[in-house]
């Protein structure tokens, strides 16, 4: 037990902390029916346990060796600023490639709209082909 | 003490990597494969951070900043190709 072990807990602990999200993400990943449900899991889970473990170590070299990185941080914007808009662009590729919901769900609003409008840019294409 | 509890993150970590490789091969669609390889890329970005923290090395701070980089634009590649059929879409193809 050395003098320094305040200044060591507070980043151990966001690391655990975040190491604990990115698991039950995974688990999440592994048993959530269909890949709309699954994206939850995969992309909110996973960025909380990822900005947790990165402001971790952020603190940790900040409160350690008083290393401010800036390339540390600009990594922790960028996932912050990147897993949402991959998580939206995947799911509407995959709703608009016509992936199947699982059984249980119980509604779809968007049928209605996605595939009649496809089926209308489709018609378009086919009369700029003509 | 904190050599402990970091090697126990890194092994909960690669039990996620391993349950997210299932997910990988198995996937039904081309979709949840995608999704995996996205976390997956998030999950090395944890796994690197960490190891950093144990190595007391700032070195490898560029390489999460490259791994979200590359992951992002592999990402958005694959959900274009899915859902257009290409990746580049040109107006007129001549």
């Amino acid at each position: 037990m050395n003098a320094n072990i305040p200044s060591e807990v507070l980043p151990i602990l966001l690391i655990l902390i975040g190491t604990i999200f990115s698991l039950l993400s995974a688990i999440g990943l592994v048993r959530l029916p269909d890949v709309y449900t699954r994206s939850h899991a995969a992309s909110k889970s996973t960025t909380l346990g990822v900005l947790f473990i990165l402001v971790g170590t952020f603190l940790f070299f900040l409160l350690e060796e008083h290393y401010f990185s800036i390339r540390l941080f600009l990594g922790i914007f960028f996932v912050f600023l990147t897993a949402p808009v991959a998580a939206h662009v995947l799911v509407r590729s995959a709703y608009r490639s016509n992936v199947a919901l699982a059984e249980e769900s119980v509604q779809d609003d968007l049928k209605d709209f996605i595939h009649t409008d496809s089926k209308k840019t489709k018609d378009a294409e086919v009369n700029d082909t003509d | 003490m904190i050599e402990i509890m970091l090697i126990c993150s890194l092994i909960f970590l690669t039990l996620s990597i391993i349950a997210i490789m299932y997910r990988l091969v198995k996937g039904p669609s081309a979709s949840d494969r995608v999704q995996a390889l996205d976390t997956l890329g998030i999950n090395i970005i944890s796994g690197v951070a960490v190891f950093s923290v144990l190595m007391r090395s700032t070195g490898f701070f560029e390489v999460i900043l490259l791994i979200g980089i590359l992951s992002f634009i592999g990402t958005i590649a694959f959900a274009r190709y899915l859902e257009r059929g290409v990746v580049i879409e040109r107006k007129h193809p001549k």
